[in-house]
């Protein structure tokens, strides 16, 4: 195996990686972890959240 | 412990003061060396006011000390907030802050005296460049910390973007600063010849990549959708948008040396990855700009909105300006003139700058404790004076540039070259003036958002309003 092959092999990774990505982000249950975390911007903005609490 | 229950907002009110001292500094510095450009007389025959020695003296200015502080007051800010989790390691976040304006004053003492790795953007010796990794490393513990104690499950995208600007910040610095001391104030690169060049121009184009782009993204990601007060308009892409802003970055450095010794297949490749490069640039835009929709009236009522979302322009412009640029039969003509020094201020002051007073403009009263900023109309008055700055520096910079490459490149029909340099620069006298007043309005919109911010900061008015009813206040302020 020469050195070009691996040289098109890391091209075509790179190309399903980023497709990958494309897949992963629309996937339709991503939507609310999104939407959850798009509004992270509007919740507690004077304080840090308590100690005990894990959730936004 | 209060400690505890409280955001550690004195690092970040630190960081954003300085943000507006170190601008007026570094642009007024620009402003010299513009006018030193039309009236050389202006270096008063003194060897530390000479062009080549104040021209470093600017840019690591602007870029380090201006965009450094706005990086790192935003930074502070944002991930405490998104991370709903008080700063880790007060003390090594209160060094940061010294150190970091340590680095700037070393900076502003031995770039004048001529002390230089001669490395564009890397001219600060070894010493200067030991306590800059101190600071990094010091940073990177701060904000990862702080995001590993995170209170959410998720990390929101600026933070993403801020963590990829502090990382890959490091590895630059790390390579590119690698030199061999030979006195305490001279030093040698590792690097040989053409090598030397490559890994020069990889940092010097990831800076832009990393250092001014995906921090000032991680600003707009928070600040927009804040200002606006909704939510980014599209998350997934912003997701999409960050692995593809990072991963094709890496790669555009070489359109740097395009026509050089550097091997031509490598430069081929940076001319490539800089054309994708449109791809997620233009993606991030959009994706800032449409959270806009539904809700353009805001623009018209809210100058601070304004200049974040004009500052998206700006970026969309050079992102384009910048692809078309690496084109090898582009960068032909373009490369070695004053187009390159528009496009670069059409990006540093367009993007850049106005993203990131817009932001400070946010921050400033909420960090103490005021309703809004003292007055709403000298912040549209500062957004007016620095866009027409910004236009008559970059279009007499295109026309400059422009000019000067066709110049160069014209020749007889013996060959002979039809201009000599000298007959190039002297059409060059009405470009330089005019890109000196640009200049000099940009710097008059620093003086007011300086006068703003002091009446702002001194006000005995104090609140505990939430962000929304700030907002409001500000935008029913600006209609009366």
């Amino acid at each position: 195996m020469d050195i070009n092959d691996f040289r098109s092999a890391f091209t075509v990774i790179m190309l399903v990686l980023f497709v990958g990505i494309w897949i992963w982000a629309w996937q339709p249950q991503r939507k609310k972890d999104f939407d959850q975390a798009a509004n992270l911007p509007f919740e507690h903005e004077d304080k840090p959240a308590s100690s005990q609490s894990k959730e936004s | 412990m209060s400690s505890a229950v409280t955001y550690n907002d004195k690092v970040v009110r630190q960081f954003a003061i300085m943000t507006v001292v170190w601008g007026i500094v570094g642009m007024a510095v620009g402003v010299l060396i513009a006018a030193q450009l039309v009236w050389p007389a202006l270096n008063f025959d003194l060897p530390w006011l000479t062009y080549s020695r104040l021209r470093p003296l600017h840019t690591n200015a602007v870029i380090f000390a201006f965009g450094g502080c706005a990086l790192f007051a935003t930074s502070y800010y944002v991930v405490q907030r998104t991370c709903q989790v008080r700063l880790a390691l007060d003390h090594l976040a209160s060094f940061t802050f010294w150190g970091w304006q340590l680095v700037i004053v070393s900076a502003a003492i031995t770039l004048p005296l001529g002390i230089t790795t001669s490395k564009e953007y890397a001219e600060l010796e070894w010493p200067i460049d030991i306590l800059i990794t101190l600071v990094w490393v010091s940073y990177a513990l701060v904000f990862f910390t702080t995001i590993i104690k995170r209170k959410t499950p998720h990390i929101y995208v600026a933070n993403w973007f801020y963590g990829a600007f502090i990382l890959t910040v490091a590895v630059l610095h790390l390579v590119n600063s690698a030199a061999i001391p030979i006195s305490l104030t001279k030093s040698y690169s590792v690097y040989p010849g053409a090598i030397d060049a490559m890994v020069q121009w990889w940092y010097g184009h990831n800076a832009v990549g990393f250092f001014l782009t995906a921090g000032f993204l991680g600003m707009m990601y928070y600040f927009i959708p804040k200002q606006a007060g909704r939510p980014v308009y599209s998350y997934r892409l912003s997701v999409v948008h960050f692995w593809a802003l990072i991963s094709t970055y890496m790669w555009a450095g070489p359109h740097h040396l395009h026509y050089t010794a550097l091997p031509d297949w490598t430069q081929t490749l940076g001319m490539v990855f800089s054309l994708i490069l449109l791809a997620p640039s233009w993606g991030g835009m959009i994706n800032g700009i449409m959270t806009l929709s539904g809700a353009w009236h805001k623009l018209r009522d809210d100058p601070i909105l304004r200049f974040l979302i004009v500052s998206l322009s700006f970026y969309g412009m050079s992102t384009f300006e910048g692809p078309m640029m690496s084109i090898k039969t582009v960068n032909s003509l373009s490369h070695y003139t004053d187009w390159t020094i528009g496009h670069v201020h059409s990006g540093a002051l367009g993007w850049v700058a106005l993203v990131s007073i817009g932001a400070i403009y946010v921050l400033i009263p909420k960090l103490f404790n005021k309703t809004s900023m003292y007055s709403i109309k000298l912040i549209n008055t500062h957004f007016w004076v620095s866009t027409i700055g910004i236009i008559l520096y970059i279009t007499s910079m295109w026309v400059a540039g422009i000019m000067q490459g066709l110049m160069w490149r014209a020749v007889n029909d013996d060959g002979t070259l039809t201009y000599s340099f000298v007959e190039a620069l002297e059409r060059m006298y009405p470009y330089y003036t005019v890109r000196f007043l640009g200049g000099l309005l940009f710097l008059s919109g620093m003086f007011i958002m300086a006068y703003n911010v002091w009446k702002t900061v001194s006000s005995s008015e104090q609140t505990q309003a939430t962000n929304t009813d700030v907002t409001v206040k500000a935008s029913e302020r600006s209609e009366s």
